[in-house]
């Protein structure tokens, strides 16, 4: 049952091959066996897991099932979750059980799917290895020596190792494609503004969005379909219908217009995963697309923009983590200050405290032109290449990562780790959506191709991504980890 | 632009983040690096741009005012680490 | 040396909406603790704030009324520092922005002229929760601070005037008029005792003549009009005796303190605060149409100023009646109800702000809890005005009125017997007995020369009187009985 996909296991599901208790369980034990290996989930929510299976059980056995009802799934442990411990991967947030759902949550629950607990991160999203996490460094079920990449490496890694078949990530930087392409998973960001933020523990509020990962486009957008929408309670989520995702799946892509940005191709890019993005583009000649090259010419400056604005959000975000109302408190504070300080330095890792102070120092009296203001007008600039772009390609494809998944360890030094997300975080400035497809392997790790698409193309992409996929098995390749232990 | 200790002891404060001196020696030169990474935003030449604050063009929504929320104290002071009386304690603040 | 004294205001008005300015939890005043703190007034992780539009019409209703520019797009901003009572970190204002531009407020002085004051601008911000120091100190337990989030997210409107006034009084004239403007428009209860009006007041001084300004001291939190007046008084001597002792203001934050009428420095040990704003990415810009702004300026109410000039040019009262009866709401609506009843604007002046207003301050009631109502007073007008009884009379039936003893002014002077009697063949008849009565006074009268008569008429008029039990019109008395005497000399 593990091997399959959730379009799969609803089928399944439908047909009384197996009931939602009995697929719970089954995944539940794998994750008893198998994640002590991965760590890659912070908490396994059994019961309630199970209670939920016995309601879905019960609408299907009332005619009152819908598409996903009694699908498992995890959700990164970045989704406040009523009842349930949500700690962001931080020391600062390990007692707290949150007292609401976020909207995100509530929607997942109210379409019948069965939640089985919440996956490992790096603390507050910050990161791109999932190292940085208080509960431990995930590993990458293709390889138990490198990284499931990150921030949502947890979801990845329980994805890949057939642990649940779908979960769901946040992408501030790269979030959920990097941990896709390095775990050979599915991973979409959706637009900015197309899934709702409420309830979703915040690292920079102009950048974040959740999105689905999965095995394939198709049951990323099963869960589009669900999660997508404007919600009342997040001002930055948008008022536009929401379309059937699954509709236009299998459209043909004869004349579809396919840009190749340059700048993603440059210096820096890992030969091997350079041969497996172009097989990939010759794929989508064969099925009748049409490629050319194009510039996106500030690409260079997407980082520098992305380290002044995300730390500078990130910063004030995390004010709130002050001892006095949930979360950590130090012990015997001898006064307020004392209080803060001493709260905020147990409770938070390094790498938070290095954004922390960043986004703090870029902020501050005499620094804020040169800095915030410059990389808000950098930011413009950046979005108008894809927008310029976008007037002469249906959508963009490139890697999703310079390299294949690297060591665990291996990338110390803080800065040469934030160049790993080249070709992600220009996307999360623009706001515009993009997909990492499983499209190869380079020395037996995964790697992942990215479709980017203008504002709202999220059917677009699913499209592009899954007649790839009707076309190529990369993504039904299995890690050993998952076969053997089967 | 150059970073020095006193720019991270400054953060530090701003941001009440203790640190002790080897952490605080360690942050300047990360932070010092970045920086210097963050400084290339320098080339672009951005005279005219409008800074891009959202990464859509969309414009704020209003909300009904309308009384929603109940009383929910207990629920949420149960994740507080100190409370008495249903009031917040933290060490006595002197005005 | 002469000394100028300089006086900005920044004044924090909140806004009467039902609801917070970015969730829905309560605003009503005095809850227990923290049971109108919501998941989003907490800041709990997660939560996103939703801006409510009460709050904006408010605020724009105030920009119309002090004839402010509304600009189309305003943004809100992230102000950051830490202290107990905000519980994001960070408060939510704006900063750049602001959702009112600048405007003028006039403000009357006492000797009857009037002067305007420029605003800088005004803008929306969410208040923070209280911090309750004496809870658990003074041998009631540990001695820590206690933190209420109720008040966390109230909306407020913080109205920045230019450094325009210059002395106490204009400081507290303005503040009655931007009082007076908010309870007008009903955007405000305008409480400054529950803390819906506080103010910050930023003085400095400078020799009388020059153009620059002194170096200026913020008082902070001064919370009623006498406070504002005394705080300034005490400041603007403060700062004169330290420049005339050859010694420097500096610019710092003092905090007045009522009970010892004086303001001192609030000496922290902190680094200068850098509240590094930015553009808050929770929410996005507010941008007003045109035609939401019009319909807001063509639902306004009539303003205190508009009031006080149609006061003095449609009713003719004079500028300081016009000025006073304007002053609040609800004393122009009772005023207005007043005249409506009786049909005479310069009498119902005269009995809102004589009887009226002298029975109101002997019991300390404010003219919304009046136990006469306008219409009653009104009514009781109109009795003195159609001579149905006398001025003394009328102050009689006020009393009992305002004591509960009748319904109505006609019912009063029905029980009590006070009708003018203005019958001509009653007082006749009573005039013809007392002076069958008095042969000796009538012999007086008529040897008197006739310069000196009007003198002696008092005599009769006074038996007259009180043989009426004083229901007589005396007017009426005196032009008959002298009609008659003289026929008798």
């Amino acid at each position: 049952m593990h091997d399959k996909t959730l379009s799969e296991l609803a089928d399944g599901l439908a047909f009384g091959e197996f009931s939602s208790r009995e697929l719970t369980q089954h995944l539940l034990g794998r994750i008893d066996r198998l994640d002590g290996a991965l760590n890659s989930f912070i908490t396994v929510t059994f019961d309630q897991a199970l209670a939920a299976a016995d309601a879905a059980d019960a609408a299907r056995a009332a005619g009152q099932a819908g598409p996903l009802t009694g699908l498992p799934l995890a959700l990164k442990d970045i989704f406040c979750t009523r009842g349930v411990k949500t700690s962001a991967g931080s020391k600062m947030l390990d007692t707290f059980v949150s007292p609401y759902d976020a909207t995100v949550v509530e929607k997942l629950a109210a379409a019948g799917t069965v939640s089985l607990g919440k996956t490992n991160m790096d603390e507050f999203a910050m990161g791109s290895s999932n190292e940085n996490s208080h509960y431990g460094a995930v590993k990458n079920p293709w390889d138990l020596a490198a990284v499931p990449g990150g921030s949502s490496g947890g979801s990845a890694a329980a994805v890949a190792a057939g642990l649940v078949p779908a979960a769901m990530g946040t992408d501030t930087g790269g979030s959920i494609r990097q941990p896709a392409a390095f775990c050979g998973i599915t991973g979409l960001k959706p637009t900015y503004g197309r899934v709702s933020r409420y309830g979703i523990i915040a690292y920079a509020s102009s950048l974040d969005q959740a999105g689905p990962m999965a095995r394939t486009a198709e049951d990323c957008a099963l869960l589009l379909n669900a999660i997508a929408g404007h919600d009342l309670r997040d001002s930055t989520s948008v008022a536009r219908g929401v379309p059937d995702y699954t509709a236009e799946l299998d459209a043909p892509l004869t004349g579809l217009k396919i840009g190749l940005p340059r700048e993603y191709f440059g210096e820096g890019l890992d030969p091997a995963v350079a041969a497996t993005v172009h097989e990939a583009i010759k794929v989508y000649e064969s099925l009748g697309a049409t490629v050319r090259e194009v510039s996106l010419p500030h690409t260079h400056y997407a980082i520098p923009a992305y380290y002044v604005i995300a730390p500078a959000e990130a910063s004030s975000n995390l004010s709130r983590y002050d001892g006095v109302r949930f979360g950590h408190r130090c012990d015997n504070p001898r006064d307020l200050i004392d209080l803060y300080q001493r709260s905020r330095a147990e409770g938070f890792g390094e790498e938070v405290k290095r954004r922390i102070l960043i986004g703090t120092h870029t902020l501050s009296e005499g620094f804020f032109d040169a800095y915030y203001k410059k990389a808000q007008q950098v930011r413009r600039l950046i979005r108008q290449d894809f927008l310029d772009a976008f007037e002469q390609v249906d959508v963009l494809m490139g890697p999703a990562s310079p390299t294949p998944a690297f060591d665990l360890g291996a990338n110390k030094d803080p800065v040469s780790m934030y160049l790993q997300d080249i070709y992600t975080i220009a996307v999360n400035l623009a706001g515009i959506p993009g997909i990492s497809v499983p499209a190869g392997l380079a020395n037996g790790r995964p790697v992942g191709l990215q479709v980017l698409g203008t504002h709202f193309a999220e059917e677009r992409l699913l499209n592009v991504a899954h007649r790839f996929q009707q076309t190529t098995d990369w993504h039904l390749r299995r890690p050993a980890f998952a076969e053997e232990n089967a | 632009m150059a970073l020095e200790h006193a720019d991270v002891q400054r953060a530090a404060f701003l941001a009440r983040l203790g640190l002790d001196d080897n952490e605080a020696a360690r942050y300047v030169d990360d932070l010092g690096r970045i920086l210097e990474m963050v400084d290339q935003l320098q080339r672009v030449d951005t005279d005219g741009i409008a800074p891009l604050a959202h990464p859509l063009d969309a414009t704020q929504r209003l909300r009904a005012d309308e009384v929603t929320e109940g009383d929910q104290r207990e629920r949420f002071q149960r994740c507080a680490p100190a409370v008495e009386n249903g009031l917040y304690l933290v060490p006595r603040v002197v005005e | 040396m002469q000394w100028e004294t300089v006086i900005g205001l920044e004044v924090h008005v909140q806004l009467a909406t039902r609801s917070k300015i970015f969730s829905g939890a309560s605003t009503a005043f005095g809850a227990e603790p923290n049971t109108q703190a919501c998941a989003i007034d907490l800041g709990l992780p997660g939560v996103l704030p939703v801006l409510n539009e009460q709050a904006v019409a408010m605020a724009v209703q105030f920009g119309l009324a002090i004839h402010a520019e509304i600009p189309e797009v305003s943004v809100f901003d992230r102000k950051n520092y830490f202290y107990p009572d905000l519980p994001k970190g960070y408060q939510t204002s704006q900063m750049y922005q602001p959702i009112v531009g600048p405007g003028e407020v006039e403000i009357s002085l006492d000797d009857g002229s009037t002067k305007r004051v420029r605003v800088h601008h005004a803008h929306l911000e969410e208040d923070a929760g209280k911090s309750l120091h004496e809870l658990f100190s003074n041998g009631r337990g540990h001695g820590m601070t206690g933190i209420d989030l109720n008040r966390a997210g109230t909306p407020l409107l913080e109205i920045v005037s230019e450094p325009d006034m210059r002395s106490a009084k204009e400081a507290a004239a303005y503040l009655r008029a931007i009082h007076s403007i908010v309870t007008y428009l009903g955007i405000s209860d305008g409480n400054m005792a529950e803390g819906s009006m506080r103010c910050d007041v930023n003085v400095s001084v400078r020799p009388t003549g020059q153009a620059a300004f002194g170096t200026r001291a913020e008082i902070k939190n001064v919370n009623s009009f006498r406070f504002v007046e005394r705080a300034i008084e005490f400041e603007v001597e403060r700062q004169v005796e330290l420049l005339e002792d050859g010694g420097e203001v500096i610019q710092e934050t003092r905090l007045f303190d009522p009970e010892r009428s004086e303001t001192r420095s609030m000496r922290t040990k902190e680094q200068a605060n850098d509240y590094r704003y930015f553009p808050c990415p929770d929410l996005l810009p507010v941008v007003l149409d045109q035609a939401y702004v019009d319909h807001l300026r063509e639902t306004l109410p009539e303003l205190p100023d508009e009031k006080r000039a149609r006061f003095q040019s449609e009713l003719g009262l004079s500028a300081y009646d016009a000025s006073v009866l304007s002053a609040s709401r609800d004393m122009a609506e009772y005023f207005e109800a007043v005249k409506a009843a009786c049909g005479d604007a310069k009498q119902a002046a005269n009995w809102v702000q004589g009887e009226l207003s002298g029975a109101l301050n002997r019991e300390g009631l404010a003219i919304a809890d009046s136990p006469v109502s306008a219409r009653q007073l009104g009514e009781l007008i109109g009795r003195v005005m159609d001579d149905t009884i006398s001025g003394k009379a009328a102050k009689q039936v006020f009393q009992a009125l305002w004591h509960g003893e009748g319904v109505s002014a006609d019912e009063v002077i029905e029980a009590k017997g006070l009708k003018q009697v203005t019958d001509t063949g009653a007082i006749e008849a009573m005039i013809d007995q007392v002076i069958a009565d008095s042969p000796a006074q009538v012999a007086q009268y008529c040897d008197a020369e006739p310069e000196k008569r009007g003198k002696m008429i008092g005599y009769f008029v006074g038996q007259v009187m009180k043989a009426s039990r004083g229901t007589a019109n005396p007017q009426q008395v005196n032009a008959l009985l002298k009609e008659k005497l003289d026929a008798l000399c």
